[in-house]
């Protein structure tokens, strides 16, 4: 972070604080298959006892950006408000054969494709309007890709605050130090959104750095 | 002879160009087949910009996207005065013609495929 960038995001963050909205929106950004829709469904299932949609191992299931307002988390006796906003994965390609490779026709595979390239779009025009970002990144995985660089870069350079939730730690290969070694700029909190691994932490981590 | 085109663009062309002119460059030659090499990269809002109109322009035929090959931006005098990282090398070309093989900080290693798969 940059002198003057430094002195801009505390000047930022100073007037944050001074004009504190009610309630943060924040985004669960990441690259198709992280695990998002499992986030977004945990956070909602512990504290409004509802789900947001459906979670499945074909990429691009969510392929709109769903918004749940208003979603009260209280840790420690802090209670920190948030809207809660699950995008698309975000993908550099997106080849309709991938699809039939789950047993989709042709059409429904290019249907499916069609709509994950809109939602890609979408995905990065809501990050205008976002007050934070988690960011979900699959622990098993090589998280040094492209589009997580594109996404950390993009959210550095808005100012925003940034939780990178290293998800899928329940699984044999999951190495969240490995996320931890490639953003070290960043708090990175593993967590098994599935299996609800860690995710008490989350909520700590969360309301200090969004509260 | 058959092979792939490789257009490396110099950092004082990128210079003079702007956004919307590099990622127009970008695409038309990615899309004709061929890989683009920026010496110095792009910023992160060009690499949103360059997704998003990637995804306007997949055809789910001819062109099913980019592959991106950079490292991270590393921090300047400048860019710690001023915030502004300056990108790096950076490799653009056909999702169906080039794979990552690994990428670490300093080292990448791709695949260019001759053929179409």
């Amino acid at each position: 972070m940059g002198l003057i960038a430094g002195i801009k995001l505390r000047f930022k963050r100073a007037l944050r604080w001074f004009f504190k909205k009610d309630k943060m929106r924040i985004g669960i950004y990441g690259p198709p298959n992280a695990g998002k829709t499992t986030l977004a469904n945990r956070i909602l299932r512990d504290w409004t006892g509802d789900v947001i949609g459906p979670e499945s191992e074909i990429p691009h299931e969510t392929r709109r950006a769903k918004l749940r307002e208003g979603v009260k988390i209280e840790v420690d006796g802090k209670t920190l408000t948030i809207d809660i906003v699950d995008t698309p994965g975000i993908a550099t390609k997106i080849d309709f054969h991938d699809f039939m490779k789950y047993g989709m026709s042709e059409d429904e595979a290019k249907r499916r494709a069609k709509e994950a390239t809109e939602g890609v779009i979408e995905a990065i025009k809501w990050l205008d309007d976002l007050d934070g970002i988690l960011l979900v990144m699959d622990s098993v995985e090589d998280p040094y890709t492209q589009v997580n660089v594109t996404i950390v870069g993009n959210i550095e350079a808005r100012g925003l605050p940034l939780l990178i939730v290293a998800n899928k730690i329940d699984l044999p290969n999951a190495s969240p130090a490995r996320i931890k070694s490639a953003f070290p700029q960043h708090t990175v909190v593993p967590v098994s959104a599935l299996k609800g691994l860690n995710i008490d932490t989350l909520y700590k981590i969360m309301a200090d750095k969004f509260g | 002879m058959e092979g792939v085109q490789l257009n490396l663009v110099s950092k004082e062309k990128l210079e003079k160009m702007g956004s919307m002119e590099k990622l127009r460059m970008i695409l038309d030659n990615v899309k004709e087949g061929k890989i683009v090499v920026l010496e110095s990269g792009l910023s992160p809002e060009e690499e949103a910009k360059l997704i998003e109109l990637t995804m306007l322009e997949i055809d789910h035929e001819s062109f099913v996207g980019i592959e991106v090959e950079s490292y991270p931006p590393k921090e300047t005098f400048l860019s710690k005065l001023f915030g502004k990282k300056s990108g790096r090398l950076t490799l653009i070309g056909p999702a169906n013609r080039v794979k990552t093989l690994s990428r670490k900080e300093d080292l990448i290693t791709a695949m260019v495929h001759l053929g179409d798969k």
